[in-house]
């Protein structure tokens, strides 16, 4: 083989179904674990978030409105083409996580996907009731998406993770910007690329590359944002995210201290984290 | 430009023919020019200080709109509402130039607004189209002023202007500005429908020497809108104007401005293009209704140091 000069990556954000460059126009070196170089990453700032939040919103009612059936095919279809990937996917997570597992963890973070895909209608049977209550009422509880969702995707586990936190806060019909794991976030590109070519509307699902400890307390504060999962937040800032969190009232998915074992089989808790309930008296007829 | 004196200009308008000659030898748009400096000017950054500056100005420069086939006086009361106290939480936001509506709101825009200085504008002359008769056109003028409007956005005849009829236009924003009284006129030149920017600098001067108080871009109703190029072009002509005659009349960009980003780059080319003196609501306005909501959250995300969304703005 010639020696051929490779060509060296310079990826960009996902925001509302588009790849722009960082508004910034700033890049950061991506390394593997053993600190050789393996791409550059457009590097995030605040109006990036500020994009990224807006194209969520706008993406919200057509997510969340369309039907639990339609939202399952989606994600199906979006596990097929996470198969098409495999080899890529691959020989990502193994020189970004330097591990040798990279084929399993793959195939775990696929079937991940699938089973939160198979999930989107069960979710108003398991998490809603038809209450029983003492008068001519019939009354009914409905889970409903909480909104746009701001991900700080986990650091360490930079595709079973990540998919462990995004895949059901889609499936549960909200949006989300996630931003990537800092020093590993070329499963989260490729991710985003996947995503692009799938049935997955623009702007439900963006993602951001760059410092977390930068774009985290914008997303943390930004009024427009529902809810905060803080898996990825450097233990350092955990605290004041969570404090300008309240400031408008946002839900919190908190995560303990350090990373959970994503091989574990996952439960509904994601899931009932980013719902809300809605419940609703309607008079019986006589 | 060659620039004829005042006692000219008067000349100008006593037939078809010399207004024809006039305005045809007007200097023609260098489209190339006008696009790339409106876009050049649109990069400039305003930032902190200034920024909230800006802001606070576009919101005492907006004109709340609502005119839709839909409107009833419950979206007009509340957008009177709206209009005196744009953020009810911040008692330092300006109130808005005017509230703008079709005729028949007038009197609840008339009674929404009270005495806190907001104006009523009213779209008159059969709008958007224009396509009537003068008497009608008339009337609807009258009507509108009966009920106590304190500014008429008109329509010129599109057909007209454009079939060279300048003569007719004339004599109708003259007859409209007569049925005005008190009220200042501003002229819709409707630029969507006017293909190129040398009938824009015509129809301004036209509108500026029939009489206008305000030019303004567009009805809303038609695509494109209010674009910056065309808004250049108006406020050289108001310039001019000033140049020649020593007065001062105004300009009001609609349809189209929605962020506040957009409203800061016709602030930079009021500033650059017409001047300072522009820059006050009794000069400069946008017709806008999504505007001020930007504004608003625009505003928030500078005194409170981070973004605000639009659960925190009334819904209009």
């Amino acid at each position: 083989m010639s020696d051929r000069i490779s060509v060296a990556k310079t990826y960009k954000l996902y925001i509302g179904g588009a790849f722009p460059r960082s508004e910034s126009g700033r890049s950061y070196p991506v390394n593997d674990s053993r600190g050789g170089f393996l791409a550059n990453a457009a590097q995030g700032s605040r109006k990036d978030a500020r994009d990224a939040v807006g194209a969520a919103r706008k993406a919200f009612p057509g997510w969340s409105g369309a039907t639990a059936y339609n939202r399952g095919q989606v994600l199906y279809r979006v596990a097929e083409l996470l198969e098409g990937r495999r080899e890529q996917f691959v020989a990502e997570v193994a020189a970004s996580e330097g591990t040798k597992r990279g084929e399993s963890i793959v195939d775990a973070a696929i079937d991940r996907w699938v089973w939160y895909a198979g999930w989107t209608d069960k979710i108003a049977s398991v998490f809603g009731a038809a209450n029983p209550v003492a008068g001519p009422y019939f009354s009914f509880t409905v889970p409903e998406p909480t909104g746009v969702v701001a991900v700080l995707a986990p650091q360490a586990s930079s595709l079973l993770g990540l998919v462990s936190v995004v895949a059901p806060i889609i499936a549960a019909g909200n949006t989300c910007v996630v931003v990537a794991s800092q020093d590993r976030p070329l499963p989260a590109i490729t991710l985003s690329e996947v995503l692009a070519t799938s049935d997955v509307p623009g702007g439900v699902v963006n993602v951001l590359t760059g410092r977390t400890a930068e774009i985290a307390p914008w997303l943390a504060a930004h009024a427009d944002v529902n809810a905060l999962d803080l898996t990825g937040a450097p233990e350092a800032i955990r605290a004041d995210l969570e404090r300008a969190a309240a400031g408008t009232v946002k839900r919190l998915v908190r995560g303990g201290r350090g990373e959970p074992d994503w091989a574990r089989e996952p439960d509904v808790s994601r899931m009932r984290a980013v719902l809300e309930s809605k419940t609703v008296w309607h008079p019986m007829g006589v | 430009m060659s620039a004829p004196s005042q006692t000219e200009l008067s000349e100008v308008t006593r037939d078809d023919a010399s207004l024809r000659r006039f305005l045809h030898g007007l200097p023609g748009v260098d489209q190339v020019g006008v696009e790339q400096r409106a876009a050049t000017l649109g990069t400039r950054s305003i930032k902190k200080a200034s920024k909230m500056w800006a802001i606070d100005t576009a919101i005492s420069m907006v004109d709340l709109t609502t005119l839709e086939g839909a409107d009833t006086p419950g979206k007009v009361r509340t957008l009177a509402a709206k209009a005196r106290r744009p953020d009810p939480e911040y008692a330092d936001v300006p109130h808005v130039g005017a509230v703008c509506v079709y005729p028949d709101m007038v009197a609840t825009a008339v009674a929404g607004v009270g005495d806190s200085g907001v104006g009523v504008a009213s779209v008159a002359t059969a709008f958007p189209s224009g396509r009537s008769n003068r008497a009608v056109k008339l009337a609807d003028t009258a009507m509108a002023v009966e009920a106590g409007a304190t500014e008429i956005d008109m329509v010129i005849d599109r057909g007209a202007f454009l079939s060279g009829r300048y003569g007719q236009v004339y004599d109708e924003i003259v007859a409209i500005k007569a049925a005005c009284g008190g009220a200042h006129l501003k002229v819709i030149l409707e630029t969507g429908e006017l293909s190129t920017y040398d009938n824009v600098r015509r129809a301004s001067w036209l509108a500026l020497l029939a009489g206008g108080d305000f030019i303004k871009t567009s009805t809303g109703k038609v695509s494109p809108a209010a674009t910056l190029p065309v808004t250049h072009v108006m406020l050289q002509a108001v310039r001019d104007w000033r140049d020649r005659t020593g007065e001062l009349r105004g300009v009001k960009p609609a349809g189209g401005i929605r962020t506040t980003k957009d409203a800061i780059r016709y602030l930079v080319a009021v500033h650059e293009v017409a001047g300072e003196e522009w820059l006050t609501p009794t000069l400069f306005r946008f017709g806008a209704s999504s505007l001020l909501n930007d504004l608003l959250m625009q505003r928030r995300t500078q005194l409170e140091g981070h973004y605000s969304g639009p659960d925190y703005v009334t819904v209009d």
